[in-house]
């Protein structure tokens, strides 16, 4: 009873916050968030903007909890027993914590590619990139066929694996597995692209192709990518969050914070001097 | 001159070397007594016939308790593999809590369970309210015994799947019951592996049978009818003294042991490729 009382006033307080984001032109717009693991803090009232169609990305020493922030924008966070997460995380205006949307509706509109490639090892490479929507209830075989193809297509696999497609997807290289688990998180077609050090399991040449592919998906997508590649971070980010000990320490142009930063803190970072 | 640590490793090595002797002695004279004894007594009648009366000149075989053991087995499995299955998956899936926690130690504690008190908790919950020995009450009774092995070597199979796969799952927008139920999928052969040894388990059972089915020496007529069963048969006829009674009991001994060498090889297919492909 009384635990209702509070959602429904947390839901008038969320209301009341809420005007005017929609004319804000985020896609996505984290707000006073705070995440936890038990009693352990991990994030500390951070506020992050993500534009449509930019690659943001956040850096931070190894612990900053830029995964765990990247996690509270999906909602994977709270997968994790006794983790919980305070404040708002709004996706076109809407809090994605909010009453009104499901977990589920969250994740497919915000896809998310992990740090380690993770294809289902018993499904074939085409299944994989058709996996969410076949668990999603999806039957029409050519319509899967067709997704399969072009999605394969669009993060340049198809002419690796074309006379393969029945192979398991664990067969694959590294570099492919990634793209293949990229695939799969955009045959959804999700808007947002979350994607948690997709490359720091990957060699030079898989990494480059991986970074040619998040330029190439921006016009599509909005893409978040957490890095502890500062030089990815300034080839591939339009703009740059910089985390340390939970706090979000400084957000701007990808260009600024590389060249010229507000904060002290970032300099040194960036520069090398700890982390 | 050798040191007394080399002597000292030469006597452990032989001492282990004569327990694996000494293990494998009585279980070889079992495979060969009982093909010794059983074989002769496998023919034709053996398989199609009905138990003879202990009067000489009749012929007849274990027909009836053949039939009686698959369909005891083929119940019990529609009890114990769903229920299991669904409990092994929360109990890996979704019980990491206090509720969840307790289920699975007293599926720990229900494994080590003796069968017969299995057998009692069916005799006056299903035998002495009907009034009679039925298929029913020895099916739930084997159905009971299955569950928690079920149950706990399913959780474990799956909990040997990477949490990366979940992870994946989760991420695409998927509900829970089809994240689970790909995980199940990824963890196929083990969970296939523990269905078929809680099979192979039940269908040696003696105690529970006895308590809960009774005997006959006709056909399976209804589940609210006793049946014969292999085990139940080789435990009257062994002991009854009657010549061809006995040798039928010898045949039935032969039977179980075939089957379960056979359900043992399968588990060994089933987990030899295991790690490259769940």
């Amino acid at each position: 009873m009384v635990s209702e009382v509070l959602d429904i006033a947390h839901g008038i307080y969320r209301k009341l916050e809420a005007p005017g984001t929609m004319s804000s032109g985020l896609k996505v717009e984290v707000r006073h968030l705070n995440a936890f693991y038990g009693k352990k803090q991990a994030i500390y009232d951070v506020d992050l903007p993500i534009k449509p169609n930019q690659v943001t990305a956040m850096i931070g020493p190894s612990g900053c909890g830029k995964s765990t922030l990247i996690r509270c924008i999906n909602r994977m966070h709270e997968l994790v027993p006794d983790a919980r997460v305070e404040g708002q995380v709004l996706l076109d205006g809407e809090d994605i914590y909010g009453k009104s949307l499901d977990p589920t509706q969250v994740r497919r509109r915000i896809g998310m590619v992990f740090q380690k490639p993770n294809p289902f090892p018993n499904m074939s490479i085409a299944d994989n990139v058709v996996a969410g929507l076949k668990l999603t209830g999806v039957k029409n075989k050519g319509r899967l066929e067709e997704v399969a193809r072009s999605t394969l297509q669009r993060v340049n696999l198809w002419d690796e694996v074309k006379d393969d497609l029945k192979r398991s997807g664990a067969s694959l290289s590294g570099g492919q597995q990634q793209r293949l688990c990229i695939a799969r998180a955009l045959a959804i077609e999700p808007e947002v692209v979350l994607m948690d050090e997709p490359c720091s399991a990957l060699d030079p040449t898989a990494t480059a192709k991986i970074e040619l592919l998040i330029s190439e998906l921006k016009s599509l997508f909005t893409v978040v990518i957490v890095t502890h590649n500062m030089q990815q971070a300034s080839r591939v980010a339009d703009y740059t969050a910089f985390m340390y000990l939970g706090k979000l320490i400084e957000f701007d142009e990808t260009t600024t914070i590389f060249e010229n930063p507000k904060e002290e803190l970032t300099e040194r970072y960036i520069t090398g001097k700890f982390g | 001159m050798k040191s007394r640590r080399f002597y000292m490793d030469k006597i452990w090595i032989a001492l282990t070397f004569a327990a694996v002797i000494i293990a494998i002695i009585p279980l070889a004279s079992i495979l060969f007594y009982v093909s010794v004894n059983g074989i002769p007594a496998l023919n034709w009648d053996f398989f199609t016939m009905l138990p003879p009366p202990p009067v000489a000149g009749y012929v007849g075989g274990l027909g009836n308790a053949i039939q009686g053991t698959l369909i005891l087995v083929a119940l019990a499995s529609c009890i114990g593999l769903p229920v299991g299955l669904l409990s092994g998956v929360y109990i890996s899936e979704y019980g990491r809590n206090f509720y969840g926690r307790t289920v699975r130690f007293l599926g720990d504690v229900l494994i080590g369970n003796p069968s017969i008190v299995i057998g009692i908790f069916g005799f006056y919950l299903i035998v002495i309210p009907l009034q009679h020995f039925s298929v029913l009450a020895g099916a739930v009774a084997l159905g009971v015994i299955e569950i928690p092995i079920v149950s706990v070597t399913t959780a474990e199979a799956l909990k040997l799947v990477p949490n990366s796969l979940r992870e994946a799952s989760v991420s695409l927008g998927t509900r829970n019951w089809r994240t689970s139920l790909l995980v199940v999928s990824e963890a196929k052969r083990g969970v296939a592996t523990g269905a078929l040894l809680a099979t192979m388990r039940v269908m040696g059972e003696t105690a529970p049978l006895i308590l809960t089915v009774g005997l006959s020496n006709f056909w399976y007529s209804g589940t609210s009818a006793p049946v014969g069963s292999l085990t139940a048969f080789i435990y009257y006829y062994a002991t009854s003294g009657w010549t061809p009674w006995v040798n039928l009991a010898w045949g039935a001994a032969f039977i179980l042991l075939v089957i379960i060498i056979g359900i043992n090889i399968v588990v060994r297919i089933l987990t030899r490729g295991r790690g490259t492909n769940g």
